[in-house]
């Protein structure tokens, strides 16, 4: 197990490695002044600029600035936004009503998911199956933003049961319809999964070979189905991260919710570079950090990864 | 249960009253097409103690039957007639509590393939466990290390702490059976309990089964394809053929005297009866030509042909990974030796892991090997350019185990056969098609087959495309990786004996790999006995069966079925 | 022997169960590949026909639009018309600036589609060479594709689209270019993935083995007989992803950072509708449920060939 461990490890330094230098190659390194690149078509004063080159060390081999770059980034020296304001400071604020939303968001996706996807597969080829079966192609063809737009307008403004704007009042309650929008693609993805998971598991000889031991058939499902099923899934809901954070952008800006993602949005439309790229690289560490707890939970729920050559 | 519910045949009185009795029994199928029988007139009894078992082929409704008896018919299978009497209640259409309350406890299930009936993420003992506490026997610990120990399992306290896959297939195998007795049923159904097994840990298996049987006084319900294996194991056998018992009777009597034309064809053709017959016969002195699938070629063997294959020192090893960087040697091949006679059959014999299909690899120069040589035709095929290397395959050229795996899902049977023909740039279109036309007439497959699709044929017909194939560039040597072992009984002769017929016409030339003596007993001049990648043994085949020199040899024939069954050495 | 019970020896009449030949042919029946076979089960299923004939209709939309609307979408804007209500000829209204929501909408059918198409095309011809030289040949080609792909993929496609579109190139060339190359760039590591599976499930089959046997090279037998046979699960991703593409398009367009402004798309027609969703949510509501409808019908086919090229239900 800790040689699994140890080797996931190996496996996920050079995909980290990689993809910050990917990032900051981007915006960085390419030909052109990368600083006024950086702040498109309203270039900062002089001293702004110089003051800059000298914080991303401009003047270093490529190389030297990105292992600057790389130190920085892990001692939170993120540098300072278009307004002076040290990036790691405002992020330090933002992030966790991002991460609350977040949570909500999986919660949500991961309970409904999973016991639609349950009940779906247990009656496979009822009603309640093939609805939910076109329901979950439906959601995934409606655009985040519109289902964001249409749902706070309905349950927000028409029907008035929840605040169709978060602003400075962030509760758990508060959250509950931005993570709903949010987590609604993830949600149908998980029930497809929990639905092809149980029809595969009950159909599986094990299962035959448990019913044959005198077991009923709720201690079947219960005690094999379930949580044979729930393996694959589960790692799905980790993994569903890197989407939930992409579309925190999307949520945060309809519903008004003061997180990451709201902050990366206004950055880009006021095309500050500097904050747009810290912010990135923040989040590729989370996500590459999620994904390899994520590996690590798979490995201890399924003894046979393990021991893969 | 206590052990007086069990009860033993000479105490007399309940004895005569049948455990499980079923009668007319019909089973349908709900498919998308409509309703099909799979099972029309199913009929048999099973008194206490007694061992049963139901011998039939793929489709003839032997474990459709046994799954009824204990209620687990797959979910759109229902009994739609008939009666299956245990003790004299009839549960053919029990409720699903009854059956929750019988299961277990009064009837047991060995199932047939170890590793896809064990939970992979759950350990061996939560598995026994579940059973003894669904059944309300005590669960603890040591009641479960005591189920395994019971069933053959060594060092039982630390093997329930495994998982599955840590298992060996025998070790699984034990585990199920430890699960199915558990809880002392009064009957317990064994559904081709080890033919997923090496042959000598079959018998051992087998034998334990049979013993703690005994012991608990369970009468069991075998299913098993092999006359031989039910003949030797059960008190009587029931012959199924397409959904209806067509024979049943005491064992022996059944092998000597078959009655039914089908179960007459089963006792022809059942490889370890044949082995079995032949002999006895050779014992008795009797001539065996007649009994032999290869009798032409027998008949008409020249005394002296050259090598057209030598086996020099041939070994192979693996660099296997075991984490960061390093890695272990694993000698699949070690040293092997042997030489093959142009028109004759050698058959290279062992249980899996002895490296006889890696050796098949290596002659088929798909793989290379570590050490040694291989002379075909007197040229070392080592020394072989990539041109000669092409020609030189079209003198060799395999056929393979699985029937379903084999040919191309994509390809219809003419691209199949007549791709060998396209890749070495034989003939043109037309000459082509007329190849393949003869070619399916050799291997005595309508011409009109050439139109369909690999997926439309059954398991005997694939294989004979198969060989069709192989046959495509008139080769001269093929070798047979356990060509005929997924194959019915009766498929299985019919293409042994096509392959003896074509042998003796076209002069072919045979390295056979299987795991089945019995098999080989029929067809090969020459023996080969690999174990763990070491030559153990070879020489005629007569030599290796009647005086077979090393221990590994004699536990190979020992464990084939039916090996101590008194057979006469007429065919029927 | 356990018993002495003594059995009778029962023998069945010949005539209830007729000997059959043993493994006999049947001559009936017309052939039937893969595909014959999954066609024939498309053919009844009440989703795909639906589907099919809905993207036709797109398809014919798209490619003559003049069929289906004589108002110019651009020309026709006249603001006094603003968030007008359907008249006569303009059957679901104005925008915010006046210009006819049918006509735009149906004009808006080629951007969108080709923002798909393109975009799937390109990641077949990376995904599925990549994937299968990383499935085929194994070793050091295939760790190298995995942790290219694995890079890529801890981008998630917002993420990775907000910093690629930061590059001054990008940012100079905004089209249906850029966008497909953002769309591919974060894509083809899935199609990849899906590839190499199927790939790996396939290479070691006999039949490859066999092909090898009779003289086929190691990469004749990938795209002879390895290559056919792992594209089920690749046509099915390709169909699927065409209408996620689409709808990645619309949503990067709602961040600014899809088509150009001056590009006549689906995504840019529901971006620049928020502005009005309050008074006229049917300004924002009609693109979308266009742009929905593409894209349902699209992973709708998707998951309908799925189904139908599942191995587990051919007939054997």
């Amino acid at each position: 197990m800790i040689q699994f461990i140890l080797r996931r490890l190996l496996q996920v330094i050079p995909v980290f490695l990689g993809t910050t230098l990917l990032v900051y190659f981007m915006v960085f390194a390419l030909p052109g002044d990368p600083i006024r690149a950086l702040f498109g078509d309203r270039p900062p004063s002089e001293a702004v600029i110089a003051q800059l080159r000298q914080q991303y060390n401009l003047d270093e081999p490529f190389w030297v600035q990105y292992g600057l770059f790389l130190k920085n980034l892990f001692t939170f020296n993120l540098g300072v936004d278009f307004t002076g304001q040290p990036i790691a400071d405002t992020l330090a604020r933002v992030f966790p009503v991002t991460a609350m939303l977040a949570i909500e968001a999986l919660i949500i996706q991961g309970v409904f998911g999973i016991a639609f996807g349950l009940v779906a597969g247990l009656r496979k080829g009822g009603i309640f199956d093939s609805t939910v079966l076109v329901l979950s192609l439906v959601v995934i063809a409606i655009p985040t933003f519109v289902l964001g737009f249409a749902l706070q307008l309905l349950i927000g403004v028409q029907l008035g049961w929840a605040k169709p704007t978060v602003g400075s009042n962030v509760t758990w309650g508060s959250l509950i319809l931005p993570a709903v929008v949010l987590g609604m693609v993830s949600f149908a993805y998980v029930l497809r999964l929990t639905r092809a998971s149980v029809i595969e598991n009950m159909n599986a000889d094990y299962v035959r070979t448990a019913t044959a031991k005198g077991l009923s058939r709720r201690q079947v499902v219960t005690t094999h189905v379930l949580r044979n099923s729930l393996i694959p899934v589960i790692t799905y809901l980790g993994a569903s991260l890197g989407g939930l954070m992409g579309g925190a952008i999307v949520t945060e800006a309809i519903f008004n919710v003061p997180g990451v993602g709201q902050k990366l949005y206004q950055a880009i439309i006021r095309t500050e570079g500097p904050t747009v790229v810290a912010i990135v690289s923040v989040l590729v560490l989370v996500f590459v950090l999620a994904n390899l707890l994520v590996d690590l939970l798979y490995a201890w729920l399924d003894p046979r990864i393990r021991y893969e050559n | 249960m206590t052990t007086s519910d069990v009860t033993i045949h000479e105490a007399g009185t309940p004895a005569d009253r049948p455990l499980l009795e079923i009668r007319d029994l019909a089973i349908s199928f709900k498919t998308g097409s409509g309703e099909v029988q799979a099972v029309r007139n199913a009929h048999l009894t099973i008194m206490p103690g007694e061992t049963v078992a139901i011998v039939g082929e793929s489709g003839s409704g032997k474990s459709t039957t046994a799954l009824a008896a204990i209620g687990l018919l797959p979910g759109n299978g229902r009994v739609a007639g008939g009666q299956i009497l245990l003790d004299g209640e009839d549960i053919s259409n029990a409720s699903e509590k009854r059956m929750i309350e019988l299961r277990g406890n009064v009837i047991g299930m060995v199932p047939q393939d170890p590793m896809s009936n064990l939970n992979p993420v759950w350990k061996i003992g939560d598995q026994v466990r579940e059973t003894l506490k669904a059944n309300g026997r005590p669960s603890g610990p040591d009641d479960v290390a005591k189920v395994l120990a019971q069933a053959g399992l060594p060092d039982a306290a630390r093997r329930a702490k495994q998982y599955p896959h840590e298992f060996s297939g025998g070790m699984r195998q034990r585990a199920l059976i430890a699960i199915g007795l558990s809880c002392q049923p009064r009957l317990l159904i064994a559904d081709e309990p080890t033919s997923a097994l090496d042959v000598t840990v079959q018998r051992q298996i087998l034998d334990h089964l049979d013993k703690m049987t005994t012991e608990l006084g369970t009468s069991v319900l075998l299913i098993t394809h092999d006359l031989g294996l039910a003949a030797e194991r059960a008190d009587k056998v029931v012959v199924m053929y397409r959904g209806n018992v067509v024979e049943a009777g005491p064992s022996l009597e059944l092998l000597q005297n078959p009655q039914h034309p089908y179960t007459q064809r089963l006792v022809a053709s059942a490889p370890s009866l044949a082995s079995r017959r032949i002999q006895v016969a050779k014992q008795l002195g009797v001539s065996t030509e007649d009994l032999l699938a290869s009798a032409e070629a027998v008949a008409g063997e020249p005394s002296m042909t050259e090598d057209v294959l030598q086996i020099q020192n041939l070994s192979k090893v693996f660099k296997l990974r075991s984490g960061f960087g390093k890695s272990t040697d694993f000698t699949a091949v070690d040293d092997v030796s042997f030489n093959v006679k142009r028109g004759t059959t050698t058959a290279i014999v062992g249980e899996s892991g002895s490296g006889k299909s890696t050796v098949a690899q290596m002659v088929l120069n798909l793989l290379e090997p570590t050490s040694g040589k291989i002379i075909f035709d007197g040229v070392d095929t080592s020394a072989l350019n990539s041109k000669e290397i092409f020609a030189f395959r079209r003198r060799v050229q395999p056929i393979f185990q699985d029937p379903y795996g084999s040919l191309d899902p994509m390809y219809n049977i003419y691209r199949t056969i007549e791709e060998p023909l396209r890749v070495h740039k034989i003939g043109d279109k037309a000459s082509r098609e007329k190849k393949v036309r003869e070619l399916l007439d050799q291997v005595s497959l309508p011409q009109s087959t050439m139109q369909r699709y690999p997926n439309e044929l059954s398991g005997g017909q694939r294989q004979r495309v198969a060989i069709a194939r192989a046959l495509a560039l008139d080769p001269e040597v093929i070798i047979c990786d356990e060509a005929v072992s997924a194959l019915d009984v009766l498929v299985q002769a019919q293409v042994l004996n096509l392959l003896a017929e074509l042998q003796s016409r076209l002069g072919l030339t045979y390295l056979f790999i299987t795991h089945d003596l019995a098999v080989v007993r029929q067809i090969a001049d020459h023996v080969c006995v690999m174990e763990k990648g070491k030559l153990v043994e070879t020489g005629s085949t007569d030599d290796v069966f009647d005086a077979p020199r090393q221990d590994y040899t004699k536990a190979l024939l020992h464990a084939i079925p039916g090996a101590r069954l008194m057979l006469p050495p007429e065919v029927a | 022997m356990k018993t002495n019970h003594k059995a009778e020896h029962f023998v069945a009449p010949v005539e209830e169960t007729p000997l059959l030949a043993t493994d006999a042919v049947k001559t009936d029946d017309a052939p039937l590949s893969l595909w014959a076979d999954a066609w024939r089960k498309l053919r009844r299923r009440p989703l795909f026909i639906i589907s099919a004939v809905m993207i036709a209709l797109i398809i014919v939309v798209a490619v003559f639009p003049g069929l289906f609307t004589q108002v110019a979408p651009d020309n026709g804007c006249v603001l006094s018309n603003s968030n007008g209500a359907p008249t006569e000829g303009h059957p679901l209204g104005f925008t915010f600036q006046g210009c006819d929501i049918y006509s735009r909408i149906i004009h808006g059918t080629q951007a969108s589609l080709m923002v798909g198409v393109f975009s799937v095309i390109c990641v077949l011809i990376i995904g599925v060479t990549f994937g299968a030289l990383a499935g085929f040949f194994g070793g050091w080609v295939d760790t190298f594709f995995a942790r290219l792909g694995d890079i890529f993929f801890a981008l998630p496609i917002v993420l990775g689209a907000l910093v690629i579109t930061q590059l001054p190139f990008m940012r100079e060339n905004r089209g249906v270019g850029t966008v497909v190359l953002v769309l591919v760039v974060l894509g083809w590591p899935q199609m990849a993935r899906i590839t190499r599976g199927a790939v790996i499930e396939v290479r070691n089959a006999d039949f490859v083995t066999a092909a090898r046997s009779l003289g086929v090279s190691r990469v004749g037998s990938l795209v002879s007989h390895v290559l056919p046979n792992a594209l089920a699960p690749i046509i099915v991703l390709a169909t699927m992803e065409l209408g996620v593409f689409i709808v990645a398009e619309s949503t990067l367009s709602y961040l600014g950072i899809g088509m150009p402004g001056s590009v006549m798309s689906w995504g840019n027609d529901i971006s620049a509708a928020q502005a009005s969703i309050r008074t006229n949510p049917a300004v924002l509501l009609y693109p979308a449920t266009a742009l929905s409808i593409t894209v349902l019908s699209f992973i709708m086919l998707g998951d309908a060939l799925r189904d139908a090229l599942d191995p587990k239900s051919r007939q054997r």
